[in-house]
């Protein structure tokens, strides 16, 4: 970091360069240069490590991921699309991504698993696999984009969120929708009521037409196009509505929480 | 930055001729290089997360730690980066500066420049006037400026901005696109630092205006 500050003024002395200047300067230029050399000095601190490592710092980037959240929300348009592929152009295979091996992804049992459903809902009925399989469910193929840029297409099948949320009578004047999966360490994630309600926003059943496979989130996986790939929780246990901000696992950590795309 | 450029008028009229760089110039040029600097590191760390190429960069020349880290730098940055390079391009424009300075570029210039360059007989007596070298060069980097920041948006909201990733031939595409442009601009930075270095008035001029 050092080596930075020399970067930005190469090769040259600070205090003679300021020394020969105000020689040659009239009363006015010296006070002006004074000031000019006191913001300048205040910017290369920026690129400090004291600074970068410091919790001010973070404490100001924490703050403006937070106007970024709002910034997404503004922009979001519940209307737009996310593209959609022809089946020939589907990755193969298709990656698995967690933040552990495929021997510890949850291995779920689908006659014993229930989708709890919680908060600003008129029927807080736990719903078990067979009687979500006999929602009528649409077929998307869409990009699949993830935090670190790769990105892959894969077909999801299932039931578009906002008709379950319709269902269940969820207030949808809620702000978020808070998914808690069967992940170890326990996965959480936060949606936001005007996402939740896009059109492509699926609660996901098949992956490549065949009944979701345990790499991709068996029994239920929440399918959001307009997402990055971490907001689309996988192995899910129970969802909340809710106008509480409850966390989640990576946003917690300090990835974007709207993350939108 | 209005009190700075009101004095800024003083001492011109003080002092006409001698003003190279103008306060307005000095004060976006550093800001920008900051910026610039902060969004190069922290997009390293970023590349490292899912290299498209088979390297990564070392660890000691990136920004913020891990992926999450890097993401927060590199999103704040780019409101520094993207305002400042507007305020750029704005007064560029409006206050002829653009014209004046990096206009006309003529290749049979740009070749006798370049070559009167390299023999290190290419004069810089006048630092108020570009050579063909130089105004090619500076549009070029605003160019790739423009370049580097739409195709980081159209990364960041691949959705929302659709038509901007396909102009762009695709998301995959455009994040090749985003690393040729920084890979431009640190190019760019090697050249650009080494002659401030070579020729230390010009330095000056972008540091006091003199």
């Amino acid at each position: 970091m050092g080596r930075l500050r020399k970067l930005l003024i190469p090769g040259v002395d600070k205090k003679l360069l300021v020394r020969d200047a105000v020689k040659t300067m009239p009363d006015l230029t010296r006070r002006r240069f004074i000031t000019m050399g006191a913001s300048l000095g205040s910017l290369t601190l920026l690129t400090g490590c004291d600074v970068v490592d410091s919790s001010s710092a973070e404490e100001m980037l924490k703050k403006v991921s937070k106007f970024n959240d709002a910034v997404q929300a503004w922009m979001f348009n519940p209307n737009a699309l996310a593209p959609t592929f022809p089946e020939s152009m589907i990755t193969k295979p298709f990656p698995f991504n967690a933040y552990y091996d495929l021997d510890d992804a949850p291995d779920i049992d689908g006659k014993e698993w229930k989708l709890e459903v919680r908060g600003l809902v008129d029927n807080k009925k736990s719903w078990t696999l067979d009687e979500l399989y006999q929602l009528p469910q649409v077929k998307q193929v869409t990009r699949h984009i993830c935090v670190e840029g790769w990105s892959a297409i894969g077909s999801w099948t299932g039931t578009p969120l906002r008709d379950f949320l319709k269902l269940i009578g969820a207030d949808t004047r809620a702000k978020y929708v808070w998914f808690q999966c069967a992940d170890k360490d326990g996965y959480n994630s936060p949606l936001d009521m005007p996402s939740a309600l896009h059109p492509q926003t699926q609660m996901t059943f098949k992956f490549a037409d065949e009944i979701l496979p345990r790499a991709y989130g068996y029994p239920m996986k929440i399918r959001v196009p307009t997402k990055l790939g971490f907001k689309n929780p996988k192995y899910v246990i129970s969802m909340e509505v809710t106008n509480e901000y409850k966390g989640g696992y990576w946003e917690d950590q300090g990835y974007n929480s709207f993350s939108g795309s | 930055m209005s009190s700075l450029a009101v004095s800024d008028d003083h001492a011109d009229t003080a002092t006409p001729a001698r003003v190279i760089q103008p306060a307005w110039v000095r004060v976006v040029h550093w800001v920008n290089a900051v910026a610039m600097i902060l969004m190069i590191m922290s997009g390293w760390q970023i590349y490292n997360a899912s290299p498209l190429f088979n390297f990564s960069f070392p660890r000691s020349i990136t920004l913020g730690g891990w992926l999450g880290g890097a993401l927060l730098w590199h999103f704040a940055a780019m409101w520094l980066l993207m305002v400042n390079g507007l305020v750029y391009l704005i007064l560029g424009l409006v206050t002829g500066r653009f014209r004046r300075k990096l206009l006309p570029i003529i290749p049979r210039g740009v070749i006798s420049d370049t070559k009167a360059a390299l023999t290190f007989k290419l004069s810089h007596a006048d630092l108020t006037r570009y050579n063909q070298v130089q105004k090619l060069l500076y549009a070029g980097i605003i160019l790739v400026g423009i370049v580097i920041v739409l195709s980081g948006l159209s990364i960041w909201k691949p959705v929302q901005l659709h038509w901007l990733v396909s102009l762009f031939g695709g998301y995959d595409f455009a994040r090749y696109v985003h690393f040729a442009c920084m890979a431009l601009i640190v190019a760019f930075l090697v050249i650009h630092v080494a002659l401030a270095v070579l020729v230390p008035k010009s330095l000056r001029a972008m540091i006091i205006g003199r």
